[in-house]
């Protein structure tokens, strides 16, 4: 077990939701926490190693959680963290996980983004509880946050399963105060052998499967007594507000009156006890942030019950939608007005690949990070962005099918983090399947994951404590698959003629990758504020 | 007369919004408040605007981190030009702090500009939060070798601040 720095509990403090699970790590001695980063889920693990905790970043969520996986296989306490789109990186190890159980503790910290503050959809981690068959916990407040994580830690050890605790922005990035409790000790870790447990061939599948239903219905019936769901009485009794997670607090101050079931433990759904509390009123009405799934579940449950109209299922909710919702509000809804946008940062190393690639008119399949902003007016040179990775296939099948004159333009564009994340597979099929017209891919490589605030990866020589690391080179990676040409050039030497250089390889028709490399600016900065602290610290970093 | 104070503070990524609200946030818990604070962080460090809210009271635990429409008690600018992307934020009675109301002050250190806002504010704010909890809360959330610059800074910010400045929406 790491010796973790002995936080005197007690004493109130302010701390954002995403602290507050980190905090709640620590006090739960979890053994490792690993995950990739990813807005707004990012500061949990950075904050778990800043207190003390060991903690990771993985190449990407899959490999997060199956890190994890081993650690809970081992008896030992993980938590794997990544934000709601991670978790599709991840469902595969997920979906199965749940079937094998666990022996020590796996929670996952998901983290959703409605409204999109910073993510390319606002899909809705709850389905992942239902469609997995994992619990569910979904925390209103950073308290409620830290409470949870005892909780489900508690959960994953006695019935041996998963467990997600749902998180949203809002939870994420605001900052309440948390009273924390005595931390409670883990078990050894240790293995042992039961395979027909962990080896999910058909055979141990199929009994696994019935296990884990078996289990979700404990859980279950557990969640019906968890005093983590939290009624408030109100006198009228002609509407009760059923939510969950940050909407509980939206309601709860739109309509502080009305007799209101708060649900932290959302999967499985303590039904009778929603179901009590439903009798208990006239008329029940569900405020949830996203999907109508709450909503959905209950009345198929035959607990009568309304949702919110069509259009507040788009964007976070707030005091003002709940308010309107409650009074059957469909009149559109004034936009508040847009503040500045963001943009690449004066003298970015990015700067100069998208000034090619719109001087050559490429067709650009792109990625996710910082770069994306070269979307953005002054450059326009970015045509495509569906999720990370996703540039090199875009490209090579964009490559396939468009005719000569414009297949020959298209660019692949991606990051760093994104290469390590899942540009590699790209790279294999296309050197596999090669289109006719050859492809090009323009890894820019600023040395760091820019766009979530500076974490490390594995091409980064760093570890998540900046402590140094094997740092995999993108270029050898690319000879070693097979690539024509590889290309390495640094962004302070082609300022001027990267559109000449560019040209050139995209008319050799080659399979070609180009890393443009120059490290963040903001990365530099941080380099030289580090250096300066270790030359100040009697003892070195 | 709701018992909770509203601020919304807002401006652009990199003026250290982030921090100023932090350092209000914990003078209010210093002073004996149940404190929330939200924030968008996304992409503020590329210069994006970047609003956080702080709300104070007896007990939050059933109040929205978020500041609702209209709701602000008071607005503080880091960039003044922001102004029309909060505006909607304030309440009717509610005051604009800015940073035109700290222009001309001379300040130990530029980047402490967000520090020398609060002190602004601080008038503002003398019957629930004191300069001591700020004082306090500015040795708490800050390290050690920015203390001076911002205890100077917030002093500055408070004692000289020109309200006659008008800032209204
Ligand atoms: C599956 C998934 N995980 C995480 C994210 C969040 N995210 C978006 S881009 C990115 C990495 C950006 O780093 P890099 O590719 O190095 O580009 P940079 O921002 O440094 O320019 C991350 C972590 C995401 N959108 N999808």
């Amino acid at each position: 077990m790491t010796q973790h720095t002995t936080e005197t509990p007690a004493t109130p403090q302010l701390l954002s939701g995403n602290e507050a699970v980190a905090l709640a790590a620590l006090h739960t001695q979890v053994a490792l926490g690993v995950g990739y980063p990813g807005t707004p889920s990012t500061e949990i693990l950075e904050h778990f190693g800043t207190l003390g905790g060991k903690a990771r970043w993985s190449p990407n969520e899959k490999v997060a959680l199956e890190v994890g996986i081993g650690v809970a296989y081992g008896k030992a306490r993980a938590l794997v963290t990544m934000k709601h789109v991670g978790l599709n990186v991840a469902a595969d190890p997920l979906f199965t996980v749940a079937y094998t159980g666990v022996d020590g503790a796996l929670i996952l910290a998901v983290a959703d983004d409605p409204g999109m503050a910073s993510s390319q959809n606002e899909q809705d981690t709850r389905y992942y509880a239902r469609a997995a068959g994992v619990p569910m916990l979904e925390p209103a407040s950073s308290q409620e946050a830290y409470d949870a994580f005892f909780e489900a830690v508690a959960i994953s050890e006695t019935f041996q399963r998963p467990v997600i605790l749902r998180l949203s922005t809002r939870v994420c990035h605001s900052r309440t105060t948390v009273v924390p409790r005595e931390p409670v000790t883990a078990p050894a870790p240790a293995f042992q052998r039961d395979i027909p447990k962990r080896v999910m061939i058909p055979a141990y599948a199929r009994p696994a499967h019935r296990r884990m239903r078996q289990a979700l219905q404990a859980v279950g019936e557990h969640f019906e007594q968890s005093d983590l769901n939290r009624e408030f009485p109100g006198e009228d009794r002609r509407l009760g507000i059923i939510t969950s997670g940050v909407a509980t607090v939206h309601a709860a101050e739109a309509a502080p009156d009305l007799p209101m079931l708060q649900l932290t433990t959302t999967w499985p759904l303590p039904l009778e006890r929603i179901r009590r509390f439903a009798q208990s009123v006239e008329r029940c009405i569900v405020i949830e942030e996203g999907d109508p799934i709450l909503l959905n579940d209950l009345n198929a449950a035959g607990i009568p019950a309304t949702g919110k109209p069509e259009m507040y299922r788009f964007g976070e909710l707030n005091v003002e939608r709940v308010t309107r919702i409650l009074n059957g509000d469909t009149r559109p809804e004034t936009e508040p007005p847009k503040g500045r946008p963001p943009e690449l940062c004066a003298g970015c190393p990015h700067r100069i690949s998208f000034a090619a690639l719109r001087e050559l008119d490429c067709i650009v399949a792109g990625d996710i990070g910082c770069y994306t902003l070269g979307v953005l007016s002054p450059f326009e040179a970015m045509d495509t962005c569906v999720c990370m990775g996703a540039s090199i296939g875009v490209g090579l099948g964009l490559r396939h099918v468009l005719p000569e004159d414009e297949a020959t333009r298209v660019v692949s564009v991606l990051g760093d983090s994104t290469f390590m994340h899942s540009g590699i597979t790209g790279i294999l099929e296309m050197v596999y399947n090669r289109p006719p017209t050859g492809h090009v891919v323009l890894v820019l490589d600023n040395g760091i994951t820019a766009m979530t605030g500076m974490q490390e990866h594995p091409g980064s020589g760093r570890l998540l404590d900046r402590g140094p690391a094997h740092r995999v080179d993108i270029a050898e990676l690319g000879r070693a698959m097979g690539l024509d040409e590889v290309i390495e050039v640094d962004a302070n030497d082609v300022k001027h003629n990267f559109a000449e250089l560019l040209r050139d390889v995209l008319g050799r028709r080659t399979l070609a990758l180009i890393v443009v490399k120059k490290p963040c600016l903001l990365l530099q900065r941080q380099l030289r504020r580090d250096a300066k602290a270790t030359a100040a610290s009697p003892q070195g970093k | 007369m709701t018992p909770t104070t509203n601020i919304v503070l807002s401006g652009l990524g990199g003026q250290g919004v982030l921090t100023a609200s932090g350092i209000l946030a914990q003078a209010a818990i210093i002073a004996g408040f149940d404190v929330k604070t939200s924030e968008v962080h996304g992409m503020s460090q590329r210069g994006g605007s970047v609003r956080s809210d702080v709300r104070f009271g007896p007990n939050l635990t059933r109040t929205s981190p978020m500041v609702p429409e209209g709701g602000a008690d008071y607005i503080v600018l880091l960039e003044d030009d922001q102004l029309p992307t909060v505006a909607h934020a304030l309440s009717p009675e509610g005051i604009v702090v800015a940073r035109a109301h700290i222009d001309g002050i001379a300040l130990p250190n530029p980047r402490s500009r967000n520090v020398a806002i609060l002190g602004a504010l601080s008038r503002h704010l003398d019957n629930r939060i004191t300069a001591a909890h700020f004082a306090q809360a500015i040795a708490r959330v800050l390290p050690a070798k920015l203390h001076e610059a911002n205890l100077s800074a917030f002093s500055l910010g408070r004692e000289h601040a020109n309200f006659a400045q008008s800032h209204t929406p």
